[in-house]
């Protein structure tokens, strides 16, 4: 894993090899183990290396054998063993044994095309000197990042925005539409993010460069229009086995020691489950547990370590704990955030780092590829209600969604019943089973001053994403629907990404997640909705494959999806645990950044400080608030300069 | 506005619209409809108006039909303390 930037200059001039140098310079945490550039007339390029594979090879920016096309490259390609063997074949000579050089010569056979055969994660960037070509790519569901934007005739590009803004004379300006997207759906649609004029490229997308001129394309879609197999059950169960079994498999490649996180969750117990059957070797496995009981899942963390008999170390996080890092969190997120979550993740990926770590594997992505959510289960049973309003019964199913939110629970049934009433208009609508999250978010939005707010104007993200849905959506039933929303937005732009990769690579820690192979995705999207959730037994399917390489209890829990603290993270008995959480509150500071009304902040505040704050959207409110004033200090009114969160161990300054 | 209809609107006003002027919050205005009281919002109201008003209120009580409008709120509490009130002067 790595970090990777670039300039490509259409002026006269070429490219600097210290402005590279400056570039890559704010993303050594990416990788700390080497660091290298390569600059020749138009193209500079840059890398930090973390070292996973040939550690003694596989040096970049790496050239192809006649020095025409040069690579970037941060990720991994897991299939590069038998896609080597392929290119020997067709008469290709390998100088080193990494998967870099892989991607070179399959490129000078295939071209932009290259990219289908790919199985991984990655952002790369290729020189074609010869055709004096830009070429970047991204891998299909989003797992690692790449921005880029113009500059004075230049395209400049990196792994984060960070590198962007040291290129000479950027000034970060607010998108307040990012903001505003950012601020219903958890994140922005990319290409836009919350930087006016940097890009994001989206997932499974690749752009060229060439002759001036921009070039975007998709190369892979997640498509439910390719119809449902009719398999029985135990069959499913076995094809969704071998499969996640063969993609944990190649995600083992590594020439360092590969660990993983557990959850205490089905998915990450059956990944674990399955390195156990490929070694001998003791396995190290991390986790996070809470000293809030609400949010602990150590019960299960402990049978599973049990059950797998690992090298087990966790971390236990305190509010205290969160508030410690959570400019720091802001700072590698590079937006706001609208919940605490990802900080003690980052503290996680500290420990694996601790413990001479960097590759960790993971159950990332089962819940969306397979319909682990309750978000799912929201949507079936408020359409199951809806098609007989009367009945006195149905409601009641609506007591069995999010088990694990207490508040939501101490609340008679007639109140439920009003929160998640159906209105009929909304049955038609695309975004049926996402609009009461969305809605919800998009109440705090309230608390924009009145400037953002004209600004913003009458833009609403729920009618650009109608408006972009793929063709076909109409036709997929209701199931299919929720999960490509789910996995298309949410997943890439916050998990992913806040929760993800950012976090993990603050401290170098790769994540590698078996059930994003392709091809276990493309497998989940052929399995029937009701092997998914069995009436409102949510991934049944997997919980069939597992069989017994999970323990009982972890099988048969109740779900509960990863969480933390937000306002007592923030607050303790009612006073500030940081000075920064004070100070970035203060009505003064509100209104100096612009972003919002300090007098409405001043109610949610006291809110918060009398205790009486505890519902979904106060918690929400109150952490985008701090992280939005956090970004700001930190990328907008003196990029560069990190005034708030000096703690952690990387002071790169852009 | 009767003086329990203010209070209950300060306090939505407050904690809910986040001191927005609630120029067009009317007293018959549905809290549910508005989207003004989330998933836990509920809680809070019946929170304020137990410590505010010393009332008591039950679990079957807290359905929409008592709490989801200003106008239901302020009827509901007269209601109560009118009761409460009967019942202190029987006890007596």
């Amino acid at each position: 894993m790595c970090g990777i930037c670039g300039v490509l200059s259409l002026g006269s001039n070429g490219t600097d090899a210290r402005l590279i140098e400056k570039m890559i310079g704010t993303i050594r945490h990416r990788g700390p183990d080497e660091s290298g550039i390569h600059c020749s007339g138009r193209i500079g390029l840059g890398h930090a290396r973390l070292s996973i594979i040939d550690l003694c090879g596989g040096q970049q920016p790496m050239p192809n054998a006649d020095g025409s096309l040069w690579i970037s490259f941060n990720g991994e390609i897991y299939n590069y063993v038998e896609l080597r063997k392929d290119l020997e074949r067709q008469g290709h000579q390998f100088a080193s044994h990494s998967d870099t050089e892989v991607i070179l010569h399959l490129y000078e056979e295939e071209g932009e095309e290259c990219v289908r055969h790919f199985n991984g994660q990655w952002a790369f960037a290729i020189w074609d000197s010869r055709k004096e070509r830009l070429f970047l790519s991204r891998d299909r569901l989003g797992v690692r990042p790449l921005y880029y934007t113009w500059k004075d005739n230049c395209f400049v590009f990196g792994s984060e925005i960070k590198a962007i803004l040291a290129y000479p004379g950027m000034s970060p300006e607010i998108d307040l539409i990012g903001i505003d997207q950012l601020f219903t759906i958890w994140c922005t649609l990319p290409p836009r993010t919350v930087f006016k004029g940097i890009e994001e490229l989206p997932p499974a997308s690749c752009l060229t460069v060439e002759d001036g001129r921009v070039r975007r394309w998709t190369y892979w879609k997640l498509d439910y229009g390719v119809g449902y197999e009719n398999w029985a059950e135990e069959e499913c169960a076995t094809k969704l086995l071998a499969s996640l079994t063969e993609a944990t498999r190649i995600r083992l490649r590594s020439d360092v020691p590969v660990g993983a996180y557990l959850s205490g969750g089905l998915d990450s117990t059956i990944v674990t489950s399955i390195i156990r059957g490929f070694t001998d070797t003791p396995l190290k496995t991390f986790s996070i547990s809470f000293e809030n009981a609400e949010f602990d899942e150590r019960k299960f963390q402990n049978e599973a370590v049990q059950f797998l008999n690992t090298d087990h170390h966790e971390i236990r996080i305190s509010g205290q704990d969160i508030a410690e890092v959570f400019p720091e969190v802001v700072w590698h997120a590079e937006k706001p955030l609208l919940r605490s979550a990802p900080a003690p993740l980052y503290l996680l990926s500290k420990l694996v780092r601790e413990q001479s770590y960097k590759v960790v594997l993971s159950g990332e992505g089962a819940d969306e590829i397979l319909g682990g959510y309750d978000i799912y289960k929201e949507a079936k049973i408020r359409r199951f209600w809806a098609a007989q309003p009367e009945s006195r019964i149905r409601p009641f199913l609506l007591k069995r969604l999010y088990p694990y939110l207490n508040n939501l629970h101490s609340q008679p049934v007639a109140y439920l019943k009003a929160f998640f009433h159906v209105n009929p208009v909304d049955l038609r609508d695309f975004l049926f089973s996402h609009l009461p999250r969305w809605e919800l978010t998009a109440r705090i939005k309230a608390l924009f001053s009145e400037d953002v707010r004209s600004a913003i104007g009458s833009y609403s993200v729920l009618e650009e994403i109608r408006d972009s849905l793929p063709p076909g959506f109409a036709k997929w039933d209701h199931f299919a629907q929720a999960q490509y929303l789910e996995t298309s937005y949410l997943f890439p732009g916050y998990i992913l990404s806040s929760q993800g990769d950012r976090v993990g690579m603050a401290h170098s820690i790769e994540g590698r997640f078996p059930f994003l192979d392709h091809r276990v995705v493309e497998l989940a999207v052929r399995i029937q909705p009701t092997l998914k959730m069995r009436v409102l037994n949510e991934k049944y399917i997997l919980k069939r494959a597992a069989g017994n390489l999970v323990p009982a209890g972890v099988r048969t829990r109740k779900k509960q999806p990863y969480r933390a603290p937000d306002i007592e993270s923030f607050f303790a008995s009612g006073k500030p645990r940081e000075a920064y959480v004070q100070e970035l509150l203060e009505p003064e500071r509100l209104r100096r950044n612009g972003m919002f009304n300090s007098n409405a902040v001043g109610k949610l505040c006291e809110k918060v400080r009398s205790g009486a704050a505890m519902g979904v959207k106060d918690n929400m409110a109150l952490t985008a608030i701090l992280s939005t004033q956090l970004w700001i200090e930190e990328f907008i009114n003196t990029p560069g300069h990190r005034s708030f969160g000096q703690r952690g161990s990387h002071h790169a300054t852009i | 506005m009767q003086p329990f209809e203010s209070e209950v609107r300060q306090f939505v006003i407050d904690n809910f619209l986040f001191g927005e002027s609630g120029d067009d919050l009317s007293l018959e205005d549905s809290l549910l409809e508005k989207g003004l009281i989330d998933s836990t919002g509920i809680l809070e109201v019946v929170g304020f108006l137990q410590k505010t008003f010393g009332i008591k209120i039950e679990d079957h009580e807290i359905v929409p039909a008592n709490l989801d409008s200003i106008h239901k709120i302020a009827a509901f509490v007269r209601q109560k303390l009118g009761d409460a009130g009967g019942q202190g002067n029987e006890s007596k």
